[in-house]
């Protein structure tokens, strides 16, 4: 490939070399992906080869190098272009490729059938069964679900606890139903950028179609692309701890069982970091009685990705041993924790995924466990109808 | 009444500026047809020597009595043709000048219609130059005497060699001492010498000299007035207590100096979080008082990390602080001496050493063992007692996880928070970057865009003492150019009232900024003090008699303009 119009498409000249990119990429310390030597590279050489560089999937699109780098450079994107040449020659690992094809074909990354995305309404329950409207009649809300959040059993309960504090709150919300497709994050930021923008097309017609002033989502990285890459003029995209967080502000949701824990709080990457909503989620965990809020050291701006992101979800990278969840639920064990509350369905995944793998879910010598759950799960413990 | 104007056209090049886009002989093939023109020419630089030549000879050989120069903005160079024609005897306001660079040339780019334009705007500007009238060039005192607000090194050196000329100086500064910033440093680079060894001369030549009245707690809190007749008023505390003063001095010269960066604005390295992250500032108290521990330990390793809040668009500064590098040589250099024993560290993106003798340092403190590491710190994280840098050293090309005891952010400087009131209360620019702006970037570094009014030290924009100390006497020798010769020259482009058509509205005299018209009980009309006049045109506008009128831009000239671009 040659380096020059890529160069000056994403304007990598501004690069100074200084570093703070690959200083603070997460996954650079456990393996050979060194994206601040591969702008250098860019910059100095006539030619790249691609195919050459697999470290290129180990990327999570966390952004960190992104919000460090003092000259406004992305060097993120360079990775999501250089995705871009390998998928266009058709050299992407095998899992990568069926998630691509289930959201072409399903708009799910799972391939799992579209008629089954309203599954997670029924938790196996005849009575708990949540009605919920058809944002295609009108409505002042429109809520999101996301493909993790629809068809994962492990995440289907955050959707649920969602829409019952809607409700409870007496919102006027819908949902798409099955016509909810992808949102595409994870699409764009593998490379395939046709799909992505083909999805961008679809999805943005269908919200525009249905009238909201609001868009709501389970997921930080619906609520990124939603927010800074769809280009939604006149509908404000919200991701669901801002929107809890104001109702529970206006006095509209009543929290008032006790959830006597210690937990911490992981703050996603595309919440916190790329999109500086830090404060909201903790508001929530605040306003539930019972709760102890204590930090991790790496808190916020520095909280360790857990490399859910940048369609790390659906490959494996090149290193599986040092998972950087596997050190991220160590740090919230130190804290003393019982919980780790997260606010987004990857991390939820990968951190539960991490606590078993580690043994932390099986008592210590003080009788302690530490268990992830979603903030939403944690207010549908505190919630009274 | 004069016969007819007989009008000089002169269309420059300025190089490829004008000619790249605008067919500059076209022009003044054009200019030439215009009535009352008695010779047009083009060239290649206007404002040359030879340039200003071929007019002053057409003024003798042609007898013309009108010049208009089609080239740059008048901001640019109408002094300059004002000057050449009266040398030639010509009235300097029977000059005008029309702008075919920056309001042509420059931003349009299809020659034909560039072209065309600048003969509308040549036309118009012959228009009105037919009926130019000669002014008179006026010059009003100037009150001996300057501000000085700020009493850093800046405001002392620049105060002291405005009252060494013989002139009283006011010198304003807000806290309870002199001696700023640097009397909150150390040592200071290249020679170590002790900064009480340095101010305190300074300070007290300033104490003692009888032209200098010093003001401490205080602050300006308005400026009235221009060039030469400046009214100041201070307010806070001198010597006998609180009180507001109102000073009248011919010069003003701003010594206000920065603001240290505030690293809380970088979260990712956790200062306020950990006691082992201090700034530079915190680095010399505690090289001050010689002792460097942290939690009651001796560090073992020490690093510093430079730029921060420099070269960083993250935080709007795009700017270096030019001062960083050198003092964090200084402070590395200082805790390898204070701590033999501890690993010292300065992580770096370019290492700068322009001044005399910052090399020679630089290399000392290398020779003294502080490591250089290439690599500017990403974020730092605790493990147990110590703190990690994480980063990449560029030069190994790998990340590293680096443990230290004591962490240096090298701050970089900023504008003072409140540098838009004082901005806004002078009138003086800012540039991009929140400092002050001086008027030519090389050629006009201490004055501003009012006259009058001088810049000295960093609140122009970082810089490290001896370059301080140069701007301050320089903007002292320019603040002396007025106060010596005595006189300043003030508009002659005044308002004057039609006593015939005035009917005592008083409407000119509430609109006024300056207060120049005012009511003549006995006649019951409008004067207006010329020498309050600023030529804004407002109480021309105001007039509902259209009694008023504004010299250089009266009705007449301005529709001649009009008629010619509607042609």
């Amino acid at each position: 490939m040659k380096t020059g119009p890529m160069t000056e498409q994403l304007e990598l000249f501004g690069c100074i070399q200084c570093g703070k990119c690959t200083g603070g990429c997460p996954v650079a310390r456990k393996t050979v992906l060194n994206i601040r030597s591969m702008i250098y590279h860019m910059l100095v050489e006539p030619e790249l080869d691609v195919s050459a560089h697999e470290e290129l999937w180990d990327c999570t699109c966390c952004f960190n190098c992104v919000e460090r780098c003092p000259k406004d450079v992305r060097p993120a994107e360079l990775i999501i272009e250089l995705r871009g040449q390998l998928v266009e020659s058709g050299r992407i690992p095998e899992t990568i490729g069926t998630a691509l094809m289930g959201v072409f074909r399903q708009g799910n990354p799972t391939g799992m059938a579209r008629e089954d995305r309203t599954a997670w309404v029924n938790d196996g329950n005849p009575d708990s069964r949540i009605e919920i409207k058809a944002a295609q009649e009108g409505c002042e809300l429109l809520y999101f679900v996301c493909c993790t959040a629809a068809y994962d059993l492990r995440v289907q309960p955050v959707a649920r606890a969602l829409a019952r504090a809607f409700q409870a709150a007496g919102l006027d919300f819908g949902t798409l139903g099955t016509e909810e497709s992808c949102c595409g994050s994870g699409v764009r930021r593998l490379g395939e950028k046709g799909l992505f923008e083909m999805l961008v097309e679809e999805n943005g017609e269908m919200f525009r179609s249905v009238g909201a002033s609001r868009l709501v989502t389970t997921s930080p990285h619906c609520f990124n692309t939603f927010k800074n890459e769809y280009g939604l003029d006149g509908i404000e995209v919200l991701h669901y701890t801002q929107l809890i967080a104001e109702l529970i502000e206006q006095g509209r949701l009543n929290l008032s069982n006790e959830v006597n824990k210690k937990v911490t709080y992981h703050d996603p990457c595309f919440l916190g970091k790329q999109n500086h909503v830090f404060d909201e989620p903790r508001a929530i965990l605040k306003a539930i009685p019972g709760v102890e809020l204590v930090e991790m050291d790496r808190n916020r701006e520095r909280s360790l990705c857990c490399e859910g992101g940048g369609g790390r979800m659906w490959a494996e990278g090149t290193n599986l041993e040092e998972r950087l969840a596997f050190q991220r639920v160590q740090e919230a064990a130190e804290t003393g924790a019982e919980i780790l509350a997260v606010a987004c369905p990857f991390c939820l995944l990968t951190l539960e995924d991490a606590v078993k793998v580690q043994g932390l879910d099986e008592a210590d010598q003080d009788g302690r466990t530490l268990q992830v759950m979603d903030i939403m799960e944690l207010v549908n413990l505190a919630l009274v109808d | 009444m004069e016969s007819q104007p007989r009008i000089g056209v002169y269309v420059c090049h300025c190089g490829t500026n004008i000619a790249a886009n605008v067919t500059v002989e076209q022009v003044a093939e054009y200019a030439a047809t215009l009535p009352n023109v008695a010779v047009a020419r083009d060239y290649l630089y206007m404002c040359s020597d030879p340039g200003q030549e071929m007019i002053q000879r057409d003024i003798e050989e042609y007898g013309l009595t009108r010049v208009v120069v089609a080239s740059c903005s008048p901001r640019m160079h109408e002094p300059t043709f004002r000057g050449a024609a009266q040398q030639a005897g010509l009235n300097p306001y029977l000059v005008e000048m029309a702008n075919i660079r920056e309001q042509c040339s420059w931003v349009h780019t299809d020659r034909e219609q560039a072209t065309e334009k600048a003969k509308s705007l040549v036309a118009s500007v012959v228009g009105k130059a037919a009926r130019l009238k000669p002014l008179e060039e006026r010059e009003v005192g100037v009150t001996p005497g300057a501000v000085v607000i700020g009493g850093g090194v800046a405001g002392m050196v620049a105060a002291l060699d405005l009252a060494g000329a013989g002139f009283p100086v006011y010198l304003v500064e807000k806290s309870d001492h002199l001696g700023g910033r640097v009397a909150e440093l150390n040592r200071v680079f290249p020679a170590l010498e002790s900064t009480p060894e340095l101010l305190e001369p300074l300070i007290e030549q300033i104490q003692t000299h009888s032209n200098i009245t010093v003001f401490l707690n205080a602050q300006v809190a308005d400026v009235e007035g221009f060039v030469g007749n400046f009214e100041v008023t201070v307010s806070g505390q001198d010597s006998n207590g609180l009180e507001q003063s109102a000073l009248r001095v011919g010069a003003i010269i701003i010594a206000t100096g920065y603001d240290v960066f505030d690293p809380h604005r970088k979260p990712e390295l956790g200062y306020g979080q950990y006691p082992h992250v201090i700034t530079s500032l915190e680095m010399e108290q505690k090289l001050v008082e010689g002792d460097l521990t942290v939690n009651g330990r001796s560090p073992r390793s020490v690093a510093f990390i430079q730029c921060v809040g420099s070269r960083d668009e993250q935080v709007g500064n795009p700017y270096c602080s030019r001062v960083c590098c050198m003092y964090t040589s200084k402070q590395s250099r200082l805790a390898r001496e204070l701590l033999p024993e501890a690993d010292v560290t300065v992580f770096y993106i370019d290492v700068r050493t322009f001044g005399k003798g910052a090399e020679e340092f630089y290399d000392e403190a290398r020779l003294k063992g502080v490591r250089y590491r290439r690599g500017n710190v990403s974020e730092i994280i605790r493990r147990g007692d110590r703190v990690v840098l994480v980063a990449e050293d560029t030069l190994l090309g790998r990340p590293i996880e680096f443990e230290a005891d004591l962490v240096v952010l090298a701050v970089g400087m900023e504008p003072r928070f409140d540098a838009g009131t004082l901005s806004n209360m002078l009138k003086v620019a800012r540039s991009s970057d929140g400092f002050f702006m001086e008027l030519h970037p090389k050629l006009r570094p201490v004055d501003t865009t009012v006259d009058g009014v001088f810049l000295a030290g960093c609140c122009q924009g970082p810089k490290d003492i001896p370059d301080t100390v140069a701007q301050a006497k320089a903007a002292a020798s320019s603040a002396l150019i007025p106060l010596l010769k005595g006189t300043v020259p003030v508009i002659s482009e005044t308002a004057v009232v039609d006593p015939e058509w005035c009917a005592g509205c008083g409407m000119c005299v509430d609109v006024c900024p300056f207060g120049a018209p005012a009511l003549d009980s006995v006649r019951g009309v409008s004067q207006i003090n010329a020498v309050l006049c600023k030529g804004c045109g407002a109480c021309a506008v105001a007039c509902p008699s259209k009694a008023i009128y504004l010299q250089h831009f009266t009705p007449e000239q301005i529709l001649a303009q009009v008629d010619a671009l509607m042609g």
